[in-house]
């Protein structure tokens, strides 16, 4: 059996046996800056805009309904089960679709849909991107199959980086079996080295900060 | 130096569209990298590359432990993990799932690992349809071609090569906007992200402490092929280990800017098991494939194990002035460019690709770039005394130790020496063109030719230095 085997192979070149305990890993490295929340925000809304997304600073969650109310005019969107999206009255604008919790209704909605709208479980200042845990309020598929998506994500939930969300989520599978970190549309330069938007994921992003 | 690599390497030199292509990419591949990682833009890029060094070198020198440890976590999410020694061994795997559940299409995302093993040509030659879905993949995979780079595969191709593959095989009108080509892929490629019964994906790391397969890309084929079919597999070499998500927060922020000077790419995937209770959507069930394919034979070496840290960013063949001349056709497998140079004989065995640790000018640029400091130029070295000892063996290198000789013994007569300098001098042409290329035939053949076709001698100055040393 290869398993076996294989293991056996690994260990006689190690010159290791069987169940030998390890010494300690290296400390892991983390480094959390130290970045008021204005600060964060206009880092990753810089970010984003780099990348050719589009940013949105809501005063409050009547604000941000009206943006996404004006965003997703004349079109048809899917909305994630998010509790804040509900909140913000957004889940159950016209011609929003939500609350959706049978897999192949919910990839047959996401496949036609023009703009798919979720929230976010947190987002990274320094890079602009959108951490997006899979669970009973957001499918892997809202964020990804519409060819437009926005997120509205409330200020609490952004943290400086990388470092930080590795802080607060030391081991992320013990809470879902997918975590997706979004940073800027969809793109490829695999012909010549030209940069185009949208291929298989959306090319166009818009990130709302609430508050 | 085989004739094969010989051939394919001045078929590329002498092509000039190609050489304009492959030093364009990889330049401004290599430009974004140093941007993102200059001191103003990451000021701890070193203490990173430091940091992501040891934790590879303590994960490969525990493997065994760190493998099991992966499997448990795997295993108690839901999903299984299969060990497989080679490539038959994965596609007799993946072809006994088909066949039980039923499945015909299976969407696969871009893996070297996949590219290594030969698996698309497996599982169509039983019958089932396997569709690259990476933009750069799916195009090599219909011209069928290898990966021309790590991560740029159809760097070699235009638009319009492309334009032609699509007439060819989409059944579409003539199409040479690049845009409008990348939408075509786009609209073929949904059908059959919606229709597949199977997504298979590499893995860019295997997280040991949470049974996690990490996935990076920007086009976003990586997390369709993950998510929208029932069953998952992801196969990845056992060298893809770390121990902890935390360590993700070192290696992701080498990884995009090594690669593409990219902060982090578009999406970062970090996948644990089959959709959870409640969970709307995601893959009922997950595998992964963990192979050697000759990794093992590596291990036991201190020096060389290095070689194992790699996490495929490319960096090494754009910086590598070998690899942007010779391109990456011109290596003999899926890996090209310096780690190439040290992985393909390394997991074949030193026999089977003698040439490749002598397809570098030793000047250290890949070493330089390398985000997690594999000293790739001492590796070579390592690798050109292994051949060289293998050859001594078998008394092949006669003529060259005779060379050797003669050569030491002109160096150690200084008389000798001046006169053969006076006299290769003036036989020089006056102009200081075609020094020894024109050469007559008798003079100009065998290892001397194949060096002579693309570079010559400067043209002799007018005084030795020795003759300037004796009038200063």
């Amino acid at each position: 059996m290869s398993r076996d085997n294989i293991l056996h192979r690994v260990r006689t070149a190690l010159g290791r046996s069987a169940g030998q305990a390890v010494a300690d890993p290296p400390p892991v490295r983390i480094r959390i800056p130290d970045v008021d929340m204005e600060q964060r925000i206009s880092n990753m809304f810089a970010a984003i805009e780099a990348l050719a997304g589009k940013t949105h600073r809501a005063a409050s969650p009547e604000d941000a309904r009206a943006f996404v109310a004006a965003a997703i005019e004349g079109k048809s969107a899917v909305a994630s089960n998010a509790p804040y999206l509900a909140q913000c009255g957004i889940a159950n604008l016209p011609g929003v679709r939500s609350g959706i919790t049978d897999r192949e209704e919910l990839r047959g909605l996401c496949a036609a849909a023009d703009v798919g709208i979720t929230s976010a479980d947190y987002a990274l200042g320094d890079t602009g991107t959108l951490v997006m845990i899979s669970s009973p309020h957001e499918a892997r598929l809202v964020s990804l199959l519409p060819p437009a998506h926005i997120a509205v994500v409330p200020r609490g939930r952004i943290l400086t980086g990388l470092d930080e969300l590795f802080t607060i989520l030391p081991n992320p599978a013990e809470m879902t079996s997918s975590m997706v970190l979004i940073t800027g549309p969809s793109r490829t330069a695999d012909i010549e080295q030209i940069l185009v938007r949208g291929v298989h994921g959306p090319g166009q992003i818009t990130v709302v900060v609430v508050g | 130096m085989s004739v094969e690599f010989d051939r394919n390497i001045h078929n590329t030199l002498a092509d000039a569209n190609l050489q304009l292509a492959i030093y364009t990419a990889t330049a401004r591949l290599k430009e974004k990298r140093i941007e993102t990682v200059a001191p103003g833009a990451l000021p701890d890029y070193q203490e990173l590359r430091t940091q992501a060094n040891a934790v590879k070198k303590h994960t490969i020198e525990n493997l065994d432990y760190y493998l099991e440890e992966f499997e448990r976590n795997v295993e108690a999410r839901g999903g299984k993990v299969v060990y497989a020694k080679d490539g038959t061994e994965v596609a007799d795997f993946v072809l006994a799932l088909a066949k039980d559940r039923g499945a015909r299409l299976i969407v696969k995302g871009k893996s070297m690992t996949s590219e290594e093993l030969g698996l698309n040509e497996r599982l169509e030659h039983n019958g089932l349809e396997a569709v690259e879905t990476d933009l750069g993949e799916f195009i090599v995979q219909l011209a069928h071609v290898r990966p021309y780079h790590i991560v740029a595969p159809a760097l070699h191709m235009t638009r319009f090569d492309v334009a032609e593959l699509f007439t060819k095989h989409l059944h579409v009108p003539n199409e040479t906007v690049i845009e409008k080509q990348t939408a075509i892929a786009r609209a073929v490629l949904r059908r059959k992200f919606l229709a597949a019964d199977i997504g298979i994906s590499g893995a860019n790391f295997l997280v040991a402490g949470s049974g996690a397969v990490v996935l990076v890309e920007n086009e976003g084929n990586i997390r369709l092929t993950t998510s929208a079919p029932k069953i998952h597999i992801a196969i990845a070499g056992i060298e893809k280990m770390i121990p902890r998500a935390q360590d993700l927060a070192t290696f992701l922020k080498l990884l995009g800017r090594s690669g593409t000077g990219q902060l982090l790419t578009v999406y970062t995937s970090f996948l644990s098991g089959p959709r959870r209770a409640g969970e709307i959507d995601g893959p009922d069930e997950f595998y992964v494939v963990l192979l050697d394919n000759g990794r093992t034979r590596l291990l036991p070496d201190r020096g060389k194990r290095q070689s194992l840290y790699c996490i495929r960013c490319g960096a090494c063949l754009n910086a590598c002035p070998v690899y942007r001349k010779i391109g990456g056709h011109s290596f003999p497998w899926a890996y090209s460019g310096p780690i190439g140079a040290i992985i393909t004989p390394q997991f074949m065995g030193i026999s089977h690709e003698p040439a490749l640790p002598f397809a570098s000018s030793l000047c250290g640029a890949c070493g330089e770039v390398c985000p997690v400091k594999i000293d790739i130029p001492k590796v070579l070295l390592e690798l050109r005394s292994d051949v060289k000892k293998a050859e001594a063996r078998d008394q092949r290198n006669r003529l060259e130790k005779l060379a050797f000789r003669a050569f030491a013994w002109l160096m150690t007569h200084p008389r000798l020496y001046e006169m053969a300098g006076k006299l290769a001098a003036s036989a020089a042409p006056p102009d200081g063109s075609g020094w020894i290329r024109g050469v007559p035939a008798p003079m100009n053949i065998g290892p001397l030719r194949a060096w002579l076709s693309q570079r010559d001698l400067p043209p002799a100055p007018a005084r030795s230095f020795r003759e300037m040393w004796r009038r200063r």
